[in-house]
């Protein structure tokens, strides 16, 4: 981490203490128990879709192959650790595949609604004034607008330019049908995941790069004549580094449940394919038969919501500056 | 936060206290609310004011019989409206009087004469009279091009009615409806159709109030007429309309002025718009529904085991199916269209996934009455495979890329699910699942923006007719871009045929030439599904589903 | 002060008017058409319709004619979805229910909410803190549509007095209270318990104890009024956002509110029904905004005078 990161007010007694804002930050961090499981639980889940559903996947374990004449089989049976669904697919394999998708559409929309976020909330902070308030009616006016028409709209202006890419990556590259289009098929939903996403994030942003323009240091740094895209991405950018990432981390669970919602309204992920929304959405539909398969995915889903929540205000009450007075 | 640690035992204190307070406080007002305001069901008060509840699926789009095309308005219109006949409430295919007494034909059954029993009469007490059905085909079959009547071609039958609709003649007086007298109607039809009187009993063949269309604006003000509003509302069916507000519900009371209000036996219907069919067959359980629109396949098990015979499954005369897109590659050619066809298990798409007693279709027309339908269709993954070496591609993957296309419902995503799985077993073909909401996927299907398009058809008539006619050259619902001069030819033959049984063989030609072409990969046969509460009576079996409601009652064992 | 109420109102005036544009040509450029249906229209009877509610002319003419409508006429148009209902029929109708729902839920949302961000805060990091915020945070955790149907299954079926779903007895309204009240409640948690830590870390709170003030005095005198600050910002937002997006609930729990007409508007291509929606929606948010902001300018003093 860059040690030049530090908020100006706080600088002084860092130097005195010989420790970084960061290492101050991760001992309060563990202080708040929870937020440490949040943050466990988070890496656990990750891990389990990322690195075992792969894995397992590699050995031969499918998440799509039916068996019709052996539908909701028993958790802890010779069909699998989960058993199977409505359709005889076992569910280990879907949930660990639909965490994959489901965490993937959001950290994906994260990281762009951050990348949009910074840029436009940055610089209509920095400008501030009339130009810059009205680049922040635009956002209101956005924000107010609804989501599902964005989310429509860029799913049809994208999903074209997605397939003609997946096509181009399978005939002319050779790569695996079923892996492209299982990942091309995200684009166009984390698309429209961040196409409203990024307003909130613009908002936060230029809070505090206009509050962050006010201050001694910036002053000084014009005052030395350097360029306004220097001082912006130099000094106003990374001292917005924390609230952005406490926020980014809140984002995520957000998203998941933007891209449950979606599921709910038929607008999610492509079949055969499923993220957490989708196996959630079809597991409430046998609430009254078959409750493992929603009460799995279901369980995991509310796990690494609560861990990321948990997780993000940890971060936010361990960097927030004006919590370190004691 | 040193500070803060001296704060706490008081707040501990005052925190226990105002909390257990507030819990305190909370359950006991919520058992006072509950056991005080505990009564009666909804059902159990239903059934002493003698009204039927029913799950009606969604917000009708309108009540303007002449203007609508959904099943879910059907069922409103029917209770508000009545035709020249109606249907039995037990036997399929018999037509009981309704406004017309009596009916005869002529020998070539192109001519028919309706009596009308003087005694009908609209809510309002004015008569109905044959000027009334003169006036509302006209008003259907108006060739105004601000006139958005979507069904007229029901209307066709009758003479020289499609040539005044695409305004080819001018002259009303051409078309094959007059009323002789006041309550004599005399229709000449296009050619025979010894099942006119089946016809009749459809919303689209009702009479509208003349002077209530005309007092709201002209006769063919579409929309913007207030005449189908609660309020202006007349009608001249067993019930008329009480209240309407939209996604909460429709009340019908009896219509006192009715000509066999005698036989009526419910004193109002309400139609809750449940889009939701998991928490239909909730309100059901919990006593706020006599009737379910449908049970979700998901919970039929649960249905079956829980409410034992109140769960009816009965054939429907409906038939699902894929469009095929035969101007596309790979599907221009017929032996890949019949060996997607034939890779189809429909035995395990009804038993395992649908389970609603649903009948692997082998043709286009579900069976009934005298029809022989030609059974081609039948799982073959062998035969399947066969027909793909025959079709020239020499490995699958030269294929191009295929999608279906289908809805954004639960259903249409399992079952587009099963379909992929079962064609990449039985012929190794990938096949991409794209689901659109509603209007984007209606749009795509008629733009035949699509390679295979999930679909279904449910008949208007007890005809065969009413699922082959879809099938001509650029019929509005065919889509498919398939076409076929036998087929038309088969068709026009047995529209001029008299006899029935050598009529139905006819059709039976026309739709072999159909399924061996096959521009369309038949699933399964419909069946309804729904939960009826014991209390109601008179509600036997139809294939249409078109209960007539005047028959039903409320009886306790 | 009243400077600042104007500013507000011209701000809104802008906004909506962006609001209402954006959504025009974003719904125009959406795929779909409002006049498919399941049985075939044919071209001249699509044109007929289209004619009908005007939508053969060129896109800025619409944009033009909608306005004047609205303001000559204060009409919105007739929905093409709901055929023979006007959008202004359609919003009356359904929105006294969402403005019941929302409001109960708001209240409950509030009263669960902010007890236990305050509880959360007095308990830093204990469990006490860990348990609020777990209770607070469940509902957003548990979708909607799965703690709707486990509400209908283990608490109306039992309960005869409580129904299933619909929108006919005055105690149909408690469950989906409950399910929508969650959502509310956790951010208002979080809020809270944010501005309240923020708060007690104060120098002025430091000094009334030093002076002897009692603990419970501190609280509720010196600490809650700046603390609910943040908590006031997010209501006016919520209040809009909890009236018209309440769709899954509606769906679920049979209510005649006005979330659904969002996403049927928007799914079938109703224009004339989505844009009446987005202005009422946007002066709604107009109006909620300022209460909020006056809620502000009433709670904290140094607001007042400047």
């Amino acid at each position: 981490m860059n040690t030049s990161v530090q908020s100006p007010q706080n600088g002084v007694k860092v130097i005195e203490k010989g420790t970084s804002l960061w290492a101050d930050a991760f001992v309060r961090l563990k202080k708040n128990r929870l937020s440490m499981l949040g943050g466990i639980i988070v890496i656990a889940i990750l891990f389990a879709c990322f690195i075992l559903g792969p894995v397992l996947g590699w050995l031969g374990f499918s998440a799509t192959e039916q068996d019709l004449t052996n539908r909701f089989a028993n958790p802890l049976s010779d069909n699998g650790l989960f058993g199977t669904d409505q359709l005889g697919r076992d569910l280990l394999m879907r949930v660990l595949e639909g965490g994959q998708i489901s965490l993937l559409v959001a950290i994906m929309a994260t990281v762009m609604t951050v990348t949009i976020g910074i840029i436009y909330g940055g610089i209509a902070g920095y400008i501030g004034g009339r130009l810059g308030n009205v680049m922040m009616r635009i956002v209101d006016g956005l924000l107010a607008m609804p989501f599902l028409i964005i989310v429509i709209l860029f799913r049809e202006l994208i999903s074209g330019h997605v397939d003609e890419m997946a096509r181009f990556l399978i005939d002319s590259w050779g790569w695996s049908t079923d892996l492209v289009l299982r990942y091309s098929n995200l684009v166009p939903l984390t698309f429209a995941i961040a196409g409203f996403g990024w307003l909130t994030m613009g908002r936060i942003v230029r809070t505090a790069a206009a509050s962050l323009t006010k201050q001694e240091f910036v002053e000084a740094a014009r005052s030395l004549g350097l360029s306004h895209a220097r001082i912006l991405f130099r000094h106003i950018l990374p001292n917005m580094l924390g609230p952005v990432i406490i926020y980014a981390t809140l984002t995520i669970p957000s998203f998941i449940l933007y891209e449950a919602t979606l599921s709910f309204i038929g607008l999610g992920i492509e079949p055969p394919n499923s993220s957490w929304g989708t196996l959630i959405k079809e597991g409430a539909n046998y609430l009254e038969t078959e409750t493992t398969v929603l009460l799995i995915p279901a369980v995991l889903f509310s796990l690494t919501l609560f861990a990321f929540n948990f997780l993000g205000d940890g971060l936010r009450d361990a960097l927030d500056p004006k919590a370190s007075k004691d | 936060m040193i500070s803060l640690k001296k704060l706490i035992p008081l707040s501990q204190k005052m925190g226990h206290i105002s909390v257990v307070r507030i819990i305190g406080f909370i359950v006991f007002g919520l058992s006072f609310l509950l056991t005080s305001c505990r009564r009666q069901s909804n059902i159990e008060e239903a059934n002493d004011a003698g009204i039927l509840i029913i799950g009606n699926s969604n917000e009708p789009k309108g009540l303007d019989p002449h203007l609508v095309s959904g099943v879910l308005e059907s069922n409103i219109i029917r209770a508000l409206f009545e035709g020249l006949c109606v249907e039995d409430p037990a036997i399929d295919g018999k037509a009981l009087p309704g406004v017309a007494m009596k009916w005869t034909p002529n020998k070539e059954f192109t001519e028919w004469t309706f009596d009308l029993n003087p005694e009908a009469k609209w809510s309002d007490g004015e008569d109905v009279t044959a000027h009334d059905f003169v006036f509302s085909y006209k008003r259907m079959l108006s060739p105004d091009p601000n006139w958005p009547a979507q069904y007229s071609e029901m209307l066709y039958f009758l003479k020289n009615a499609q040539e005044y609709n695409k305004g080819k003649i001018t002259d009303f007086a051409q078309v094959g409806a007059k009323a002789v007298d006041k309550h004599t109607l005399l229709l000449t039809l296009r050619g025979p159709i010894p099942y006119l009187p089946e016809l009749t009993k459809h919303y689209t063949w009702y009479p509208v109030p003349e002077h209530i269309v005309l007092k709201h604006g002209k006769i063919n003000t579409a929309f913007s007429s207030q005449w189908t509003r609660p309020g202006n509302l007349v009608s001249n069916g067993p019930f008329q309309l009480k209240t309407w507000t939209t996604n909460h519900k429709i009340e019908v009371e009896r219509n006192p002025h009715y000509w066999d209000a005698e036989t009526v036996s419910l004193n109002g219907i309400r139609y809750l718009p449940v889009k939701n069919y998991y928490t239909e067959t909730r309100m059901y359980g919990d006593e706020q529904l006599h009737l379910t629109y449908t049970v979700p396949s998901e919970l039929i098990p649960f249905a079956k085991e829980n409410y034992g015979s109140q769960l009816r499954q009965e054939n429907y005369v409906g038939v699902r199916f894929l469009r095929v897109n035969t101007l596309r590659e790979p599907f221009t050619n017929p032996k890949v269209r019949r060996a997607f066809a034939l890779a189809i298990d429909q035995q395990a798409i009804c038993e395992k996934i649908l389970q609603g007693g649903q009948k692997p279709a082998s043709g286009i027309v579900p069976p009934f009455g005298e029809y022989k339908p030609p059974a081609i269709i039948q799982f073959d993954p062998v035969k399947a495979k066969e027909l793909l070496a025959e079709s020239g591609y020499e490995s699958t993957s030269a294929f191009p890329d295929i999608t279906i296309l289908t809805t954004d419902s639960e259903t249409g995503r399992r079952e587009a699910e099963a379909l992929q799985a079962m064609w990449k077993e039985h012929l190794g073909i990938n096949v991409r699942i794209i689901q659109r909401e509603w209007t984007t996927y209606l749009q795509k299907q008629y733009d035949a923006d699509y390679d295979l398009c999930a679909g279904g058809w449910i008949g208007d008539y007890l005809d065969p007719t009413t699922f082959l006619e879809m099938w001509i050259t650029d019929g509005g619902n065919n889509n498919t871009g398939w076409g076929s001069e036998t087929f038309e030819e088969y068709l026009h033959e047995a529209e001029n045929t008299a006899d029935v049984s050598q009529r139905m063989a006819t059709l039976a030609k026309a739709e072999e030439t159909l399924l061996d072409d096959t521009p369309v990969l038949p699933i399964y046969w419909y069946t309804t599904t729904y939960l009826i509460r014991p209390e109601v009576k008179n509600w036997h079996p139809l294939l249409l589903n078109n209960h007539p409601f005047k028959f039903v009652k409320i009886e306790k064992d | 002060m009243l400077r600042t109420i104007l500013s507000r109102l011209l701000q809104t005036v802008v906004v909506v008017f962006l609001l209402v544009t954006f959504t025009f040509f974003a719904i125009h450029a959406m795929p779909g058409d409002p006049f498919a249906d399941a049985k075939a229209t044919s071209p001249e009877e699509k044109a007929a319709l289209e004619a009908y509610y005007g939508l053969d002319k060129p896109l800025p003419v619409q944009y033009f004619n909608w306005w004047k409508n609205v303001i000559s006429n204060n009409d919105f148009g007739d929905s093409i979805a709901m055929k023979g209902r006007k959008v202004s029929t359609l919003i009356s109708e359904s929105f006294p229910v969402s403005l019941k729902l929302g409001l109960l839920s708001l209240v409950m949302g509030i009263s669960l909410g902010i007890p236990l961000g305050i509880i959360a805060a007095l308990y830093h990091n204990q469990m006490l803190d860990y348990l609020a915020m777990i209770i607070a945070m469940a509902g957003i955790c548990v979708v909607a549509f799965v703690l709707g149907p486990i509400f209908q299954i283990n608490i109306a079926k039992p309960l005869t007095s409580l129904n299933v779903a619909g929108w006919d007895r005055p105690a149909d309204i408690i469950l989906p209270a409950i399910t929508l009240c969650f959502g509310v409640a956790a951010y208002l948690a979080r809020l809270t318990r944010g501005g309240m830590l923020d708060v007690l870390s104060q120098d002025y709170i430091r000094s009334a104890r030093a002076k002897g003030v009692p603990p419970l005095k501190i609280i509720t005198r010196h600490a809650l009024r700046p603390a609910l600050m943040p908590a006031v910002t997010f209501l006016g937002p919520a209040f809009a956002a909890i009236i018209t997006g309440s769709f899954v609930v509606e769906n679920i729990f049979l209510v005649p509110g006005m979330g659904q007409h969002f996403v049927l508007g928007v799914t079938s291509k109703d224009y004339n029904l989505v844009l009446g929606l987005v202005l009422f929606y946007g002066i709604l948010m107009g109006i909620a905004n300022l209460l909020s902001d006056l809620v502000l300018i009433f709670m904290d003093p140094k607001l007042r005078t400047s």
